[in-house]
């Protein structure tokens, strides 16, 4: 089985979120990148099925090059190569449509991306692939198995889950559940020492355009004091919440 | 020209978000002077959506549609928003919401934005306001294509009454291959969800063991609420993984969140910023908790929790 799994490269969740440039660009100063959580899971469950029924494990991101040392520790982690396309996306339709070429050009029978990424949190890109590629879709995944083409998946519903069936080839968007989060790999020194000799393949983008772009960023307004209620006068805090906040 | 709002319904009942929508597709409509068009599937009555601004409902009835599947649900929303010239569709955020929106907009070649919490600023360009960086901030995105997808955040623009004589149409859909089957759906019933519910009780891991949940459930009662946790309380197994709220949980954008003997990490709080009311008990009075919260009380929540049990019912009696 040949495995893509798609990783976004994302500030870290304590990172400060600021900007520049007149509030149109994020400020990168003095933040911490990370893997997408949603992608770390889905990058341990293709290591699992590399160890137990044998799979090739390619990454892939759609950045520049300031994303190498997230696919280098996803390398380490245990993917077997990566593929960096070069060039900075502005939307999630651009970033399906190139990750959508790497996919027809490589073979592969089964795609996993997080359902989103923690940035712009957009839940755009792994049902875009699925549509430019024509391959089999199943979201909000919590749990998957794969025998021979046949899949069995489980994805979460409104209340509760649903099971079901599929044949490869498959875009997963993948979520806490398709492993636990004790389960998530953290590179070990013998991972990083081998992810340095492994190829990272540098690709140029096939163009495809952004249909949006970010005229500005704004922060929320601040949010004023809290209001402290007497331990014991819960009354007042039933007050209100039933005449000033008007929620019960 | 229309507007085309996806209305959402489970057992033939439409949810809050389908109300949502349709509000909110009437304003957008408004504001580029055409009508908005609701399209629901498998849905019994559809006259409930004139009251927000529907003057034309697509109903598609098919049994091969009872249960979500993205692309076949796209399918539809895609051929009639072909059929009723829609330049932009709407779509809610709901659990399978969400993944409708990126498939339509590739099936209609169209600029989708997700997240969209206000109607848009400006129509010509395409202005909309989306929530980014896990609620930390929101980014004014120009959708530039002449057909546009705009999935909804949840409780975002809310309901708003706006009654017009509307009229149902049936409308005969095509059912595309979709290549995934469903094979069993498994729900826990008679809960009021995270993703459906207007307020939330949720605790952490100041409440010492599972033993103890037995007055948050009740406070849950008291208020209709969902129950939900902390990451941690999920972790060490006192509550099911489907309670977890936060940046690696559940999104929770209720009218109130009650927050109990939860420190308020930053990546708790990533995942209920959106939420409109913010209550938090803990002992702590310097816990991050009370920086996020609307009202708090610096206390015990074995002693408080039991209090506002008692008082809420004689209020909620009265
Ligand atoms: C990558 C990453 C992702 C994460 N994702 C999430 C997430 O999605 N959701 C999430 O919740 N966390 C998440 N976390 C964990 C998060 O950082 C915190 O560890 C967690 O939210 C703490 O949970 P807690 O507040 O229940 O527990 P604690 O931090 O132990 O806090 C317990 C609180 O209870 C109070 N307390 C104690 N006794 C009482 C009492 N009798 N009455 C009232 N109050 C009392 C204490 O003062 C304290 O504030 C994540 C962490 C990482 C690194």
């Amino acid at each position: 089985m040949k495995i893509l799994v798609c990783i976004s490269h994302v500030p870290d969740t304590t990172s400060k979120i600021n900007f520049t440039e007149s509030d149109t660009k994020f400020d990168t100063n003095g933040v911490q990148f990370v893997i997408n959580p949603y992608d770390e899971f889905c990058l341990t469950r293709a290591m699992w099925f590399k160890e137990k029924q044998g799979a090739t494990v390619t990454i892939v991101n759609v950045g520049g090059a300031e994303t190498e040392p997230t696919l280098r520790k996803a390398l380490a982690i245990g993917a077997d190569d990566a593929i960096r396309v070069n060039v900075n996306p502005t939307d999630g339709l651009q970033v399906a449509k190139e990750l959508a070429a790497v996919v027809k050009n490589g073979g592969y029978d089964l795609v996993l991306a997080g359902k989103e990424s923690a940035d712009y949190n957009g839940q755009m890109v792994p049902g875009m692939l699925a549509a430019l590629t024509d391959f089999n879709f199943i979201n909000g995944c919590v749990g998957i198995e794969v025998d021979g083409t046949t899949v069995s998946a489980t994805r979460e519903i409104d209340g509760g889950n649903e099971t079901i069936s599929s044949s490869l080839p498959l875009v997963i968007g993948g979520q806490k559940g398709i492993v636990e989060e004790k389960d998530l790999r953290i590179p070990n020194m013998r991972g990083i020492m081998m992810a340095r000799k492994k190829p990272l393949q540098v690709i140029d983008p096939v163009g495809g355009e952004a249909s949006t772009n970010v005229q500005s960023f704004e922060k929320p307004a601040p949010k004023g004091a809290v209001k402290l209620v007497a331990a014991d006068n819960v009354d007042e805090l039933i007050s209100l919440l039933h005449n000033e906040a008007k929620v019960i | 020209m229309s507007v085309l709002v996806f209305a959402e319904s489970s057992e033939g009942k439409f949810k809050k978000t389908a109300l949502e929508v349709v509000s909110y597709g009437k304003k957008v409509a408004e504001q580029l002077g055409t009508n908005v068009v609701a399209l629901t599937i498998n849905a019994s009555d559809s006259s409930e959506l004139y009251t927000y601004g529907a003057e034309k409902v697509v109903a598609v009835s098919n049994d091969s549609l009872n249960t979500f599947n993205a692309k076949q649900y796209a399918a539809v929303v895609t051929e009639v928003a072909k059929a009723e010239n829609a330049t932009v569709v709407v779509v809610d955020s709901s659990i399978d919401g969400l993944y409708l929106a990126p498939i339509v907009a590739v099936n209609l070649e169209a600029g989708c934005a997700s997240n969209v919490v206000a109607a848009p600023s400006n129509v010509s360009p395409f202005t909309v306001k989306r929530k980014a960086f896990s609620n930390k901030a929101f980014s004014n995105t120009v959708i530039a294509t002449d057909l546009k997808v705009i999935g909804l955040a949840k409780n975002s623009y809310g309901i708003h009454e706006n009654a017009v004589a509307g009229t149902t149409e049936a409308f005969e859909a095509t059912v595309v291959e979709s290549g995934v089957k469903s094979e069993k759906i498994e729900r826990v019933t008679g809960k009021v969800t995270i993703a459906d519910a207007d307020i939330v009780v949720s605790a952490g891991r100041g409440l010492k063991g599972p033993e103890n949940w037995g007055m948050v459930e009740e406070l849950a009662e008291v208020l209709g609420a969902a129950t939900a946790c902390s990451k941690p309380v999920s972790d060490l197994g006192w509550r099911p993984h489907s309670e977890h709220v936060g940046q690696t949980g559940k999104p929770v954008a209720a009218n109130l969140y009650i927050a109990i003997g939860i420190s308020g990490a930053i990546q708790h709080l990533a995942g209920i910023n959106a939420s409109k009311v913010k209550v938090v008990i803990n002992t702590d009075p310097e816990a991050p908790f009370f920086k996020a919260a609307d009202y708090g009380i610096v206390g015990d929540a074995f002693d408080v929790v039991p209090k506002l049990i008692e008082k809420l019912k004689a209020f909620k009696a009265s």
